[in-house]
């Protein structure tokens, strides 16, 4: 099957999620810019990390399946492997920068007093 | 062999990773993830620290909706913060929250929802283990935050795990 | 009313593009080393995304196992440099 044959459901379908998933990644990266700090802006790349990557993947099984005319659902790997990982590398990144930030002034940050 | 249940459990989640991993049902290849996953599940046993008790998976199954639901209107607060005025980009903070919940598994699964939620992320815990320091956001109402941790995912991951 | 999946997968690429082009920038300026971190995690994530909508234009499943691989090799290498940053060592003896 060709993406000429496509059923418009899943043209519908998968058209929006693409498009509210590239949309989601790209307002994450966009926070890496205009959030003021590294502490806020770690909350940013989280959104593309979860939805964005989501809908993405969802998109990608759904056009898959119908390409293969059976359901493939590989990308559920990507899922699982991203949600147990993603974390990890963003809760050692905020371990870092506390611990450095300790290190540079002495104490601990508290709530109100982390802009630079 | 009193290790013998959850090491099932084990292998049977490993297996399927393999055949989902080859897409396929071949004999060769359910002949090949079966040896593979009972060498690895033998050799590795001995290196896994502790075992887990995980129990009412009927809760668990909840828990997974809350957070999926969690997340999605998350990912739309903190799109409009990110996109919003300047004022609230700068309303952000650190916040300690109680905690009583004590199983290592517990506990890690709450640091994947916690931080995999955008808006909050797991920024430690006290030696002791009861305090909770996370970073948030949109830091307003530090009640609000305290009630939907601790309601919404703490009871029902004490639930699974104690 | 048919075919707007090629539309959407073009506004996709050109979206993950600018996303990428947004990391790179916070990648060069980044006041702290852990921003630069933050970016490269991004900048994977991303590439990752444009490799999966590659994937539904051309309609081949190569695409996933390069996603897959994008995936490993990116967590193993953000979080090596984070373990770096925040202990000065990655494999502790």
């Amino acid at each position: 099957m060709t993406m000429d044959e496509i059923p418009f459901w899943a043209d519908l379908l998968g058209s929006l999620l693409l498009i509210s998933g590239s949309l989601l990644t790209l307002i994450g990266s966009l926070g890496l810019l205009r959030l003021p700090n590294l502490f806020s802006r770690m909350h940013g790349i989280t959104l593309g990390n979860t939805l964005g990557l989501g809908c993405v993947l969802l998109a990608s099984i759904l056009i898959a399946s119908i390409y293969a005319e059976r359901f493939v659902f590989q990308e559920v790997l990507i899922t699982l492997f991203m949600i147990s990982t993603s974390p990890v590398t963003t809760i050692l990144l905020m371990r870092s920068g506390i611990y450095r930030k300790r290190a540079d002034t002495g104490k601990k940050p508290e709530a109100g007093q982390d802009t630079n | 062999m009193k290790r013998w249940p959850s090491l099932t459990l084990f292998t049977v989640i490993l297996f399927a990773l393999w055949l989902l991993l080859n897409d396929s049902l071949a004999p060769g290849q359910l002949l090949l993830g079966l040896i593979l996953t009972v060498v690895i599940t033998a050799s590795t046993a001995a290196i896994r620290p502790l075992r887990a008790h995980p129990h009412h998976l009927l809760t668990a199954l909840g828990l997974f909706f809350v957070v999926l639901i969690d997340i999605i209107r998350s990912n739309i607060a903190v799109a409009g913060i990110i996109l919003g005025p300047a004022k609230r980009r700068f309303s952000s903070g650190f916040m300690k929250i109680p905690l009583d919940l004590r199983d290592p598994y517990g506990l890690a699964a709450l640091a994947c929802i916690i931080t995999a939620t955008p808006g909050t992320v797991w920024a430690g815990l006290s030696p002791d283990g009861g305090t909770l320091t996370i970073h948030v956001l949109d830091l307003q109402d530090e009640g609000a935050w305290v009630r939907t941790i601790k309601q919404r995912y703490e009871r029902r991951l004490m639930e699974i795990f104690e | 009313m048919n075919g707007m999946l090629p539309w959407a997968i073009s506004f996709a690429l050109i979206a993950v593009a600018l996303a990428m082009i947004f990391a790179a920038i916070r990648l060069l300026r980044g006041p702290a080393a852990e921003d630069r971190v933050l970016a490269l995690d991004t900048l994977y994530v991303n590439s990752m995304i444009m490799v999966l909508t590659l994937g539904i234009q051309f309609g081949s499943r190569f695409y996933f196992d390069i996603a897959l691989l994008i995936a490993l090799f990116g967590f193993v290498g953000s979080a090596a440099i984070a373990k770096f940053l925040l202990r000065g060592e990655v494999i502790e003896p």
